[in-house]
């Protein structure tokens, strides 16, 4: 019997991670940029970065419900731990990366006990005040952090002792990249697993969920940890390929700036966070260079109307669209097929 | 033989309301209640109470020999209590298939036979939660309890806002659960007659306390209490309420 539920589990599981034609163009398209984008690495490994970040945020809200706004308290822990190690000498950026991952890991699940309680309010608030706390703490810290100066003397080494990084940001963006594809893939896996599909439960009804016999706490403590390890991730990818960091690490814009690229991308799909950092850092790009004073004012239009007019909505009728399109496309003579609801049934 | 589920004297409600009182009921593996009463008698908090997620305020609740006084909800539903929630809590994001594989537990109850038992799940296993009508979503919620392979089921008005041909499928689903597969269950509901047919034993509940406990068979012949309790007194009999529900149980106990 015991092989008849895992053969149902594994069949079922195996359907949701399975890879699509559109997921490996998407990667393709993303490695093609190495290729045929040159000039613009530095700027594709800021989006490579802010994606692993925004990746990081829906693990948490897009699949386990929990609002955050002060998740840049693991992006800066992350950033400073591999700074302050490469500028006392380990320099390895692979080494600097997994202890990064590791202190964000410690300092989520330390204040998982916190964020975990109460309202959605009371945990954004909580996770805001952590945030404001370790930019406190790194202020104070400027015999370690620099503090307002900033932590200077990073020396990255060279990726696995043969890539330098060099001005273009050529090694930055591979390097970036390919943390982004295997976290990503590692986030894949996690999401069709039975302990994604709990997580999907508890975000659509925690209270169903602990009642058919989901350790909704227990949980909720592992995604989040392992979200703060994902956000460290992405801040050691930011001190190692800029090799600065300052205290902007820990602001609260870079908060809300994340959250603002998961409501761009959508959130609960993972590729949110990607599409929301490519879409959010190419407008900042254009509007800045459009009009520099008031770049900002339009990213706030933009987002006002993106949640006025309900993204779901509009992608849903893209997505119509585009089905109806390539319906013609491929059965001109047929007539599009029209899916029946559970109520005309 | 021991009992299954037994409540001592077990009092609970949410915040300082307390909603049920005093209440003394036991089930043996099996065995089959109906809980009946009007709107607002404590019926669901009743169930509520043996998943744990009210305040509990005094008695003992075992099940199968484990005190269950302080055990968290999901321990309760891992130590083989399924619940069907009356608003039934479909996970929208997830597909069918997904929603019945979530929680699956080794045992009796696998994909293939809830399939069995529900066709029209099958046809819709890559629908999301929130493409189904209420009558799928209720076999949903139903299907979903039987692969935790419980030992005992709680059923909150499975029939409420459902139309009469989903009743009829989703009656005779459950009479194969409970008569014909024997796993225990307490069903909670308000119309008396679509019930009494399946279960053995009924209790009628008012202002929180069981005022009311007999074999279900008792209840169909003489449906006194049911006339004094749920408030269908008055009529003739020719045509009266009461009358009907008695009649339509009959119907039910003779049709499964």
């Amino acid at each position: 019997m015991k092989s008849h539920t895992e053969d149902d589990v594994r069949r079922v599981l195996t359907r949701r991670g399975r890879w699509g034609f559109s997921e490996i163009a998407f990667w393709l398209v993303a490695v093609a940029t190495l290729v045929f984008m040159p000039d613009r690495h530095l700027i594709l490994n800021e989006i490579a970065i802010i994606a692993l970040f925004a990746l990081s945020l829906d693990l948490i809200l897009g699949y386990a419900g929990i609002v955050s706004l002060g998740h840049a308290a693991f992006f800066g822990l992350g950033a400073y731990v591999a700074g302050i190690l490469a500028q006392q000498g380990i320099g390895n950026p692979l080494i600097g990366l997994a202890a990064a991952a590791l202190a964000a890991a410690i300092l989520g699940l330390a204040t998982s006990f916190l964020v975990l309680r109460g309202s959605d309010l009371t945990k954004l608030m909580v996770a805001l005040g952590v945030a404001l706390i370790l930019g406190e703490v790194a202020n104070r810290m400027a015999w370690l952090t620099g503090g307002a100066d900033g932590l200077q003397g990073v020396n990255v080494s060279p990726l696995l002792g043969l890539f330098e990084f060099d001005m273009f940001g050529t090694t930055a963006y591979a390097y970036s990249l390919t943390v982004l594809f295997v976290l990503f893939v590692l986030a894949r896996r996690v999401m069709a697993s039975p302990y994604g599909l709990s997580l999907r439960s508890i975000r659509d009804n925690p209270l169903r969920a602990r009642a058919i016999g989901i350790p909704v706490n227990r949980r909720l403590v592992v995604i989040y940890t392992l979200a703060a390890a994902y956000a460290g991730s992405a801040g050691a990818l930011l001190a190692q390929t800029i090799q600065f960091v300052s205290l902007d690490v820990l602001a609260f814009h870079r908060s809300a700036d994340v959250m603002l690229v998961l409501v761009i991308g959508g959130a609960g799909y993972l590729y949110g966070g990607i599409i929301g950092a490519v879409v959010f850092k190419i407008l900042q790009d254009y509007l800045s260079d459009l009009t520099p004073q008031y770049w900002l004012f339009w990213i706030g239009l933009i987002l006002v109307l993106l949640v006025l007019m309900d993204r779901e909505r509009m992608v849903s009728k893209a997505r119509t669209l585009w089905k109806r399109t390539a319906n013609r496309l491929t059965h001109r003579a047929e007539p599009l097929a029209t899916t029946r609801t559970a109520r005309e049934i | 033989m021991s009992d299954l589920l037994s409540l001592r004297q077990v009092s609970a409600g949410y915040g300082d309301a307390i909603v049920i009182s005093k209440i003394d009921l036991s089930l043996k593996p099996g065995e089959s209640l109906a809980v009946l009463g009007r709107n607002g008698t404590g019926k669901t908090t009743l169930l509520n109470t043996i998943i744990g997620v009210t305040r509990h305020r005094g008695g003992a609740i075992t099940f199968a020999g484990r005190d269950l006084s302080g055990m968290r909800p999901d321990k309760r539903a891992l130590a083989g209590i399924g619940w069907v929630p009356q608003e039934r809590n479909i996970f929208k994001s997830l597909t069918v298939e997904e929603n019945i594989t979530a929680i699956a537990s080794p045992g009796p109850w696998t994909l293939d036979r809830v399939y069995r038992m529900f066709p029209r799940l099958k046809e819709r296993r890559f629908n999301l939660g929130n493409q189904l009508s209420g009558g799928e979503q209720q076999m949903l919620a139903i299907a979903r309890a039987l692969v935790l392979n419980p030992r005992l089921l709680l059923l909150d008005e499975p029939t409420e806002g459902l139309a009469p041909i989903i009743i009829e499928e989703l009656l005779a689903a459950l009479r194969s659960i409970i008569r014909d597969e024997g796993l225990a269950a307490i069903v909670v509901e308000q119309h008396a007659q679509k019930i009494l047919g399946l279960t053995e034993k009924a209790i009628i509940l008012d202002r929180g306390t069981i005022v009311h406990a007999s074999s279900s068979q008792a209840l169909i012949k003489d449906s006194s209490p049911l006339d004094q309790h749920l408030g269908i007194a008055g009529k003739k009999p020719g045509n009266s309420p009461l009358r009907n529900i008695r009649l339509a149980a009959v119907a039910i106990h003779k049709q499964y």
